[in-house]
């Protein structure tokens, strides 16, 4: 199977960082050999390895360029991409609730619309897929998934808001995105949900890692209230229901 | 216990260490000293590890005071004027300031970020690792945001010992254009626009902070791939190009992904010179190989280290401020242009 990629490259990120490319496309396969890359880095302990942040499509690592050894440390990456497995999904699934359209998912009826749908029919759209985390990056929690039925694919708006609130449920393109905090954004959103994807001081302080799957469950808007709180006091709210 | 209060501050003065690090996976972005340099420098004045928390000031000053013990401190950074009770202190040197003595720190007469570093640190709870504040986010400092009028800084240490150090010189000036290596994203542009890049000069705008530069000047051409990529880490340096074609230097309180190609990154070693650079300040950009950018780096380190071992008790030194301040750290390092 992994005759089938090409090798990685290895993009220069100045002296202290490199990012370890497998593909340009937002893939599953890409994803898993990105995750697998990770866990091997991050088991065999490289000295002088700071940190790695995993993408859709690539591994950055970060490292004290006062003692890495490059040029070691690019074999030893090309030796590993030559025999590696892509990274089945960590097997942890998440039941993430989601109060869609009304005042929480201001873009619903319009984003229907464009399909072709009922706001009933885009929410059993974007509620059927098993999603998986490819990515969480930009600001603290921000949870990109693969997964979106194409059919529901949505260009991003031509005028981004100014301020969403954190939790947004929202799709850009063929991505979906679960918000960590308000942020502006130029996504469409269909729901919020009261589950933080992160909170200092909770444990866990992040609720997913890449590799993790996640489903939404629409719930009531009469339910928010109590959720939210629960959410505010510490508790997660979302429910793992495989691991 | 003995604590510092903050009379008075600039509204971006915050604690900062080296940088929380390890949490980019999760959408954390470092945040830490923006002037990594000075940082240490404070830091090794009064004993401490070079990556210890420091408060940080940008452009303005402030007043605190020491109230409940007695506190060993140090300033380093852009041109500000330390005094206690009034009276100037030299720079380069670390400095005793008694139970009820007042800090004042005069606003960067060059240069924007200066750190007061305090003997043992402030026993402040770190997040995820680090006491740094990001601002942007909540995630750290004192209670998730900048110090302000009225708040109370307890230190780890509630009396000090030992005799103050000083240094017999600065670090040496840097000056010349910033040196980047290019890429990761150099194939999303044309050779006209990598040329337009590293020929031209560049000057940075008002919308300058934490986070990143935005410079004015020539826009740089992207090529027949266009504007946006897969979203991608960012290291601190990147210079993202979006569709404007003009760069974006992305630095402490970065966001950790984005999906613009990123032309070049600032090497390590002068980062430290250019956010220590104001709006309007004109640089140019010159690239070098990587493994160069690393023999920088560790020569750099050494110099550094090298000056960290002149470090001697106070009182040895004979200068007073105004001479120090003619030698001052920053000078050169504002002008960028080479």
């Amino acid at each position: 199977m992994s005759e089938a990629f090409p090798p990685p490259r290895f993009l220069a990120c100045g002296d202290a960082a490199v990012t370890i490319e497998f593909g340009t496309a937002i893939d599953p396969e890409i994803s898993a050999r990105v995750l697998a890359l990770d866990a091997e880095l991050n088991a065999q302990k490289v000295p002088g390895l700071i940190e790695t942040v995993p993408t859709y499509r690539s591994l950055m690592v970060q490292f004290d360029s006062l003692i890495f050894d490059y040029e070691r440390f690019q074999q030893q990456v090309r030796s590993v991409a030559e025999t590696l497995e892509a990274a089945p999904a960590s097997g942890r699934r998440w039941k993430v609730p989601v109060v869609y359209g009304g005042t929480f998912g201001i873009d619903l009826d319009a984003t229907a619309e464009r399909h072709g749908l009922t706001p009933a029919q885009l929410i059993e759209k974007h509620t059927a897929p098993v999603y998986r985390v490819y990515m969480i990056g930009f600001m603290p929690g921000f949870t990109y998934l693969g997964g979106l039925d194409p059919s529901i694919a949505t260009s991003r708006r031509t005028d981004p808001r100014p301020m969403t609130p954190a939790g947004c449920i929202s799709i850009g393109g063929i991505q979906a995105l679960i918000a960590g905090q308000a942020m502006p954004s130029g996504w469409h959103i269909l729901g919020l949900t009261p589950v933080r994807t992160f909170m200092a001081g909770r444990e866990p302080a992040f609720l997913t890692a890449p590799g993790d799957e996640v489903v939404f469950e629409p719930v009531d808007a009469a339910r928010w209230d109590a959720l939210d709180r629960a959410a505010a006091a510490g508790e997660l709210v979302a429910e793992l229901i495989a691991s | 216990m003995t604590e510092i209060t903050i009379q008075s501050a600039g509204p971006a003065t915050s604690l900062q260490d080296a940088g929380r690090f390890g949490w980019q996976r999760f959408g954390v972005g470092p945040a830490g000293a923006m002037d990594r340099l000075s940082l240490a420098l404070a830091n090794v004045l009064v004993g401490n590890q070079p990556a210890q928390a420091a408060i940080e000031f940008a452009l303005a000053g402030g007043r605190l005071q020491v109230s409940g013990g007695s506190a060993r401190i140090a300033l380093a950074g852009a041109g500000s004027v330390l005094k206690i009770d009034g009276r100037p202190v030299t720079l380069l040197t670390s400095v005793t300031v008694h139970d009820g003595q007042t800090i004042e720190l005069a606003s960067a007469r060059s240069g924007i970020f200066f750190y007061l570093a305090v003997a043992g640190g402030f026993a402040v709870a770190s997040t995820l690792g680090s006491v740094s504040l990001h601002h942007r986010t909540g995630i750290g400092g004192l209670e998730g945001r900048t110090l302000r009028a009225g708040d109370r800084l307890p230190l780890a240490m509630s009396e000090t010992s030992g005799p103050e150090f000083a240094l017999p010189e600065a670090p040496r000036a840097q000056q010349g254009p910033i040196r980047v290596v290019l890429g990761p994203q150099d194939d999303y542009f044309t050779a006209a626009g990598i040329a337009t890049f590293t020929n031209s000069e560049y000057v940075i705008s008002e919308q300058a902070d934490r986070m990143g530069m935005r410079l004015s000047g020539p826009v740089i051409e992207h090529g027949a791939k266009g504007f946006n990529i897969v979203s991608d880490g960012i290291p601190t340096g990147g210079m993202q190009v979006p569709g404007n074609g003009l760069p974006l230097i992305l630095l402490a309180d970065r966001q950790t992904t984005g999906g613009y190609p990123k032309i070049a990154t600032v090497i390590s070693w002068d980062l430290p010179r250019l956010v220590q650079c104001r709006p309007g300040t004109r640089l140019r950009f010159a690239p070098v190989e990587r493994a160069e950018a690393v023999r920088i780096a560790r020569a750099a380190d050494a110099e550094f280290r090298a000056l960290i071992a002149k470090l001697r008790p106070a009182g040895l030194a004979g200068l007073d401020s105004s001479e120090l301040l003619a030698v001052n750290l920053v000078d050169g390092v504002v002008d960028a242009r080479g």
